[in-house]
């Protein structure tokens, strides 16, 4: 799960990282206040909050030289569609923004917490090319990033600490300053559960203090449920509309451009059904995982959320029954499109237990379902109908 | 021969609600040696049939047990692959979906100090033999005794692979599902390498998926230590990145993890790298050695 950065500060701040002092706003007149209240008659900066980064270019990030102006940049800011490389050029909508103090930069770090998977353990990562794009950091000069894996029983040490606050070039008094705030940023990843800290940059004021300027956090799905507070952040405005409402059925979809839609049992199967589709020259419209132990309302629930979907020109169901039993699957489906009456042609494809039975089922309702007895066939005969 | 699971398997099953309880007597149906099961509070009573324990330890003691199967629900799944690591058990194979990571994280913190425990998963299928034993879901009706092993992150995908390596004729020796989240205990290197010393097993199929560097980190240690026949597959070559796709650990992060660079590296390993899920079995065809 993704948060806001205003969020992510809250979290942050409250357990020991400093940060800029600011608030969040969800219209103009709250963005002068907040404006007056951090920055007194100096500068503030007004920040769209969505979920994706690269907001600065794209124009969502602004100096405000007086709370009238902040109240100005706020105004055409709230409702703005904002466009990053990372939204996609469908862009978001923005609904709140972050009013907080201007601070006078002297240098822009990074610094990271996430989890080694390899290891098996917490990684630190640092550099000094703060302010810029990780990632291509990461692949263009790899060399300026530091990074301490933690022992998960013992913690993130002080001395580790040191070694990554001298690394990235930070003096003695500011490395005492990096100390406490990086174990501040241990402690709020190990007790949120979360899969990612991100501060980028970290900077070091002219005064030669330390300050998150920019902050993101993501969490473990699995283990929101012992972590309510978090689990209120949620933002349904930043999420798809057909995710949201699989999400309640206990669906795991993901929403994407194509025209042929699949139902399927297992991640892992899906996502090969998916790349199937695509070398048979169409284009998935979702990912969309029944799970193992799906019946006839998981059918039923799945179907419409496909059928919500208006670039859905085709259905291709493709289930391997282990548990789930293909004469189970059969009269799912059959009772599904009979209630919804789908209006698209549905290729079926299922294998495993029970399959004769399910296929016999399919074949006596006289509907008007395709059958298929491999994926490439039935993936070649989807790409054909929904053309 | 087969790997991890055999005749001389002695099960236990943790967490007998009403899914451990089923697949319990599916492994016995599948003539797996499945000695009781594991339900605190309930030791001394018998589930269809199984006895029932209170703790690992004393199934362990009781029973002789040598291998188990975790059924826990995710909250506490991780508590229950400790447990089963602490009574010594050389295999523990954790079936539960959704266990917080940093649960999995001391796990496998706790798993390093008990070196004699061999964990598959979580978030996996489980083991099959075909003929001898399974511990997990693996429908046995599919598979067909042979020479062939197979290691997945997937689940169905691991039925759908079985199915068409048994629809051409070729048999497996052990089908293992490692697990789709992202810390899991055994890793595509560490089952290559049973496979490896294991005369029964003639070739593999290895299906990864997107997320982590496992499938990397194998094909590196494939090009060096693997002389068998692979034929790999990636499912997600089409997946966005930054989605997590179903699996925890299914997720194109940082620009890493992308089915590309496996297939890549894979390739330049020496592995049949297929393109589409649906060649699993005809690529097999190709390049198993054909019997002495």
């Amino acid at each position: 799960m993704n948060i806001h950065e205003y969020q992510a500060k809250t979290i942050l701040a409250r357990h020991g990282v400093p940060v800029p002092r600011g608030e969040v706003a969800f219209d103009a007149a709250a963005a002068r206040e907040i404006a007056q209240r951090v920055g007194g008659h100096g500068q503030v900066v007004v920040k769209a909050q969505i979920h994706a980064g690269g907001r600065g270019k794209g124009g969502g990030v602004k100096l405000a030289h007086s709370p009238d102006e902040a109240e100005t940049i706020a105004h055409d800011m709230l409702g703005m569609t904002l466009v990053t490389h990372q939204t996609g050029p469908e862009g978001r909508v923005v609904g709140r923004v972050l009013v907080e103090e201007g601070v006078h930069v002297a240098r822009e770090l990074y610094v990271s917490l996430l989890l080694d998977r390899t290891a098996g353990k917490p990684v630190l990562m640092a550099s000094a090319a703060g302010g810029m794009d990780i990632e291509e950091v990461a692949a263009t000069t790899p060399q300026k990033i530091v990074r301490v894996q933690i022992q998960p029983g013992v913690g993130l040490m002080p001395f580790e600490a040191r070694q990554i606050g001298f690394a990235i070039g930070l003096d003695g008094p500011q490395v005492d300053k990096f100390v406490p705030l990086a174990a501040a940023l241990y402690k709020a990843f190990i007790e949120s559960d979360a899969s990612m800290v991100e501060i980028n940059p970290l900077i070091v004021t002219q005064a030669s203090d330390l300050l998150a300027l920019d902050a993101k956090m993501n969490f473990d799905d699995n283990a929101l449920y012992r972590h309510a507070d978090i689990r209120d952040l949620r933002d349904l405005a930043e999420e798809d509309q057909l995710e949201i409402e699989a999400s309640r059925f206990s669906l795991n979809y993901i929403h994407l451009d194509g025209n042929i839609g699949c139902m399927v049992n297992g991640a892992g199967l899906a996502m090969a059904t998916m790349d199937i589709i695509k070398l048979s020259g169409g284009e998935p419209a979702n990912f969309l995982d029944v799970g193992g132990g799906a019946n006839a309302d998981q059918i039923r629930n799945a179907f419409k959320i496909l059928m919500s979907d208006r670039n859905v020109k085709a259905v291709l169901i493709n289930i391997f029954g282990g548990i789930l039993r293909c004469d189970v699957l059969a009269h799912g489906v059959i009772a599904a499109v009979r209630e919804l009456g789908v209006p698209v042609p549905i290729v079926i494809r299922m294998e495993g237990t029970n399959v004769d039975e399910g296929k016999r089922l399919l074949r006596e309702s006289r509907m008007n379902f395709t059958t298929a007895d491999s994926m490439d066939e039935a993936a070649k005969k989807v790409v054909q109908l929904a053309a | 021969m087969a790997v991890l699971i055999d005749k001389s398997t002695r099960l236990i099953v943790q967490g007998m609600g009403k899914e451990g309880t089923f697949h319990a007597r599916q492994a016995a149906a599948y003539n797996t040696n499945v000695v009781g099961g594991v339900k605190p509070g309930k030791g001394g009573t018998t589930v269809e049939g199984f006895p029932i324990f209170n703790t690992v330890q004393h199934a362990v003691t009781e029973t002789g047990a040598n291998a188990s199967v975790i059924f826990v629900p995710p909250a506490f799944a991780a508590d229950a692959i400790m447990e089963a690591a602490d009574a010594g058990l050389p295999l523990v194979v954790c079936i539960t979906e959704g266990i917080p990571t940093l649960d999995m994280m001391r796990a496998v913190t706790f798993l390093k100090e008990h070196p004699q425990t061999r964990l598959i998963g979580p978030n996996c299928p489980g083991v099959i033999s075909p003929g001898k034993a399974k511990a997990g879901i693996i429908p046995g009706n599919i598979c067909k005794e042979g020479r062939i092993g197979i290691v997945s992150r997937s689940g169905t995908l691991t039925y759908e692979a079985i199915h068409q390596l048994t629809r051409l004729g070729m048999g497996q020796s052990t089908c293992i599902g490692i697990g789709g989240d992202p810390l899991i205990g055994t890793s595509h290197i560490d089952a290559l390498a049973l496979f490896a010393a294991d005369p029964e097993t003639d070739a593999v199929v290895m299906i990864g998926e997107i997320g982590g560097t496992d499938e990397e980190d194998a094909a590196d240690w494939i090009k060096t230590n693997f002389r068998k026949p692979v034929v790999g597959f990636i499912a997600g070559q089409t997946a966005p990145p930054g989605r997590r796709m179903g699996h925890a650990g299914a997720i194109i992060a940082g620009g890493k993890g992308t089915a590309a660079e496996k297939m890549a590296a894979l390739a330049k390993a020496g592995v049949n790298v297929i393109r589409s899920p649906a060649d699993i079995g005809h690529a097999m065809k190709e390049v198993q050695p054909k019997p002495a």
